[in-house]
């Protein structure tokens, strides 16, 4: 008992240290942003910083092409992933292995190894710095962990739903529709938020398929531009604006806490 | 009466298809469900794949026209010292992060292997964060930390060990480890709360059995809690050394490779090699090189601890 109850504080001990480091960077950046940068009249913690950044770094338009390309991968991407999940698990199409194993390549595959033909494609397509350019590939991306996921979801629910379905007379799209669709919500939702948050930190593909139009990048790009530009802006300044960057993240995580790590976990558990 | 046979028929069609013995037109509609997705995956991943490695075999500087270069480019990534050195750092990033945070997370299993921990979820969530931060957030968070006036310097200076203090991330000394430490950051929390997670699906009768053959807590955790942690324990080295591996965003975001070329990694030269320099076959071979590296760690790693999993 006596050497448990010693295991239980040296542990609590290790896990309080753990989660102080793990929040310490978030925390001092936090109080940076809120501390007057040299100049400013104000003597306590100010949002001062968040106006310079949000007007100078032009942080509205970013958060919103940020915004608007990750719902539009995640649309897309559980649109597309739900379909081929069900015709993989529920409709087990043939060729199921081979078409499992060209989708594993997916999953693997680091954004290097696309990157130098993508910029090509979407020059030659005239789609650098366009939305396009970073939602399609980001689709792509995301497809095979998704597939993955809605097929290992669908494949879990009993085989029964789907005969008793039939039996009924509904087609596989009809009893896509109106039996595992409405089934497949929660795990779509997770999926979602994995995605979401990928799609949302992705810094390579953006780097290079939308590098010239300041008005399509996303937030995590011009926070790199902006912080690149130190001797012209002041540390909070920058602080302020990593900040503004992290936060939708950081609020739909607390949020949404739950989704996210069983996500993160399982996803890596798929890898 | 009239409707018996209809619904008779129905049954019969619907179990026929559900039992898909049938080849027929049902069947092969069925594969238009793959359609939309397996177009964007063809045209945006396998299709740049393909075209990865055949410009591997070019000499091209993207404009003019390419020529055929057979394995140069890959003899060059191999031998070529600077490409070489960006390799050599990938290794130290596998120590920072994988080797690192699989000890720290198993320390605090072998702490605590079979204690209730309290308010588990509080620190589930906080552990997790430095995973749903953007890179770039992180990295403008620990360039003020290693910065000259940053923190680090500050306790170095309460220690009275301010001969000690440098620009971290600016020193050829440092800029390696410390950029490997803001691995071991991102990574340590997601080792920790895999290792905590496996241990409690671990039988407490091993735990109880073990203490009855008069084991130690030493013996315990290597002969209980590490075999019972393998498959843990395996995502935990693909996910980490896969980061490791491809490391750009924190790179180009504290050092970009500097000083000198002390942080340079290879995503960096194939960045650098395809947008840059414009040698695009070097480019692309260097990422058909990682690419395979990726897959043959990962891949070893995923069987090693497998098929021991299974003995």
């Amino acid at each position: 008992m006596k050497a448990s109850l010693k295991e239980s504080i040296a542990g609590h001990a290790f896990l309080i240290a753990g989660a102080v480091i793990a929040l310490y960077p978030f925390l001092s950046i936090m109080a940076q942003a809120l501390s007057p940068a040299p100049g400013s009249t104000a003597s306590g913690p100010t949002l001062e910083n968040f106006e310079s950044a949000w007007t100078r770094g032009g942080f509205s338009l970013s958060l919103f092409s940020s915004a608007f390309v990750a719902l539009a991968v995640v649309a897309v991407t559980g649109f597309v992933a739900a379909l081929a999940g069900y015709a993989l698990s529920v409709l087990k199409v043939r060729w199921r292995g081979l078409i499992m194993a060209v989708l594993l390549i997916g999953l693997v595959l680091p954004s290097e190894a696309r990157i130098i033909p993508l910029y090509d494609m979407m020059s030659s397509l005239g789609l650098l710095n366009t939305y396009w350019a970073l939602i399609l590939p980001q689709i792509a991306s995301s497809f095979s962990l998704a597939t993955f996921w809605m097929a290992n979801y669908f494949g879990a629910l009993p085989s029964s739903l789907a005969e008793a379905s039939s039996l009924d007379g509904a087609n596989s799209w009809q009893t896509l529709r109106h039996v595992y669709a409405p089934l497949g919500m929660s795990a779509l939702a997770t999926l979602s938020c994995l995605v979401f948050l990928y799609t949302w930190n992705e810094f390579m593909l953006a780097l290079v398929l939308m590098p010239d139009d300041a008005s399509v990048q996303t937030a995590p790009l011009s926070l790199s531009f902006f912080a690149g530009n130190e001797r012209n802006t002041e540390p909070e300044v920058i602080a302020a604006a990593a900040v503004l960057v992290a936060l939708p993240v950081v609020i739909a995580y607390a949020f949404l806490q739950r989704r996210f790590m069983s996500g993160l976990l399982e996803g890596a558990v798929k890898e | 009466m009239t409707t018996a046979p209809a619904v008779l028929t129905v049954a019969d069609r619907g179990a026929r298809r559900a039992r898909s013995g049938r080849p027929g037109r049902a069947r092969s509609r069925h594969y238009l469900y793959l359609v939309p997705g397996f177009a964007l995956y063809a045209a945006f991943t396998l299709a740049p794949l393909v075209q990865t490695i055949q410009y591997s075999f070019y000499d091209w500087d993207g404009i003019t026209e390419a020529t055929w270069a057979g394995v140069d480019n890959y003899v060059a990534v191999i031998t070529d010292p600077v490409s070489r050195s960006t390799f050599g750092h990938s290794i130290v990033f596998i120590f920072f992060y994988t080797v690192l945070p699989t000890i720290i997370g198993l320390l605090i299993v072998a702490v605590m292997s079979r204690v209730r921990i309290r308010f588990l979820t509080v620190f589930r969530t906080v552990l997790f964060l430095p995973q749903i931060l953007a890179t770039v957030v992180i990295a403008v968070a620990w360039r003020w930390i290693f910065a000259q006036d940053g923190p680090i310097n500050a306790i170095l200076d309460l220690l009275s060990l301010g001969a000690l203090s440098r620009a971290w991330l600016g020193d050829f000394a440092t800029a390696l480890p410390a950029v490997g430490l803001i691995g071991t950051w991102i990574m340590y929390g997601l080792c920790m709360v895999l290792f905590v997670g496996g241990v409690q699906k671990i039988p407490v009768e091993l735990y109880e059995a073990a203490r009855i053959d008069g084991a130690g807590p030493v013996r315990e955790f290597f002969s209980v809690t590490l075999p019972g942690l393998r498959g843990e324990i395996s995502i935990a080295l693909v996910l980490t050394v896969t980061n490791a591996l491809r490391n750009f965003d924190i790179v180009w975001n504290t050092t970009s490779g500097g000083p000198g070329t002390s942080t340079l990694v290879p995503s960096y030269l194939i960045y650098e090699g395809a947008f840059v320099t414009r040698e695009v076959g070097f480019a692309a071979a260097a990422s058909v090189v990682l690419t395979l590296l990726i897959l043959v760690i990962t891949g070893a790693i995923t069987r090693l601890l497998r098929s021991g999993a299974d003995r």
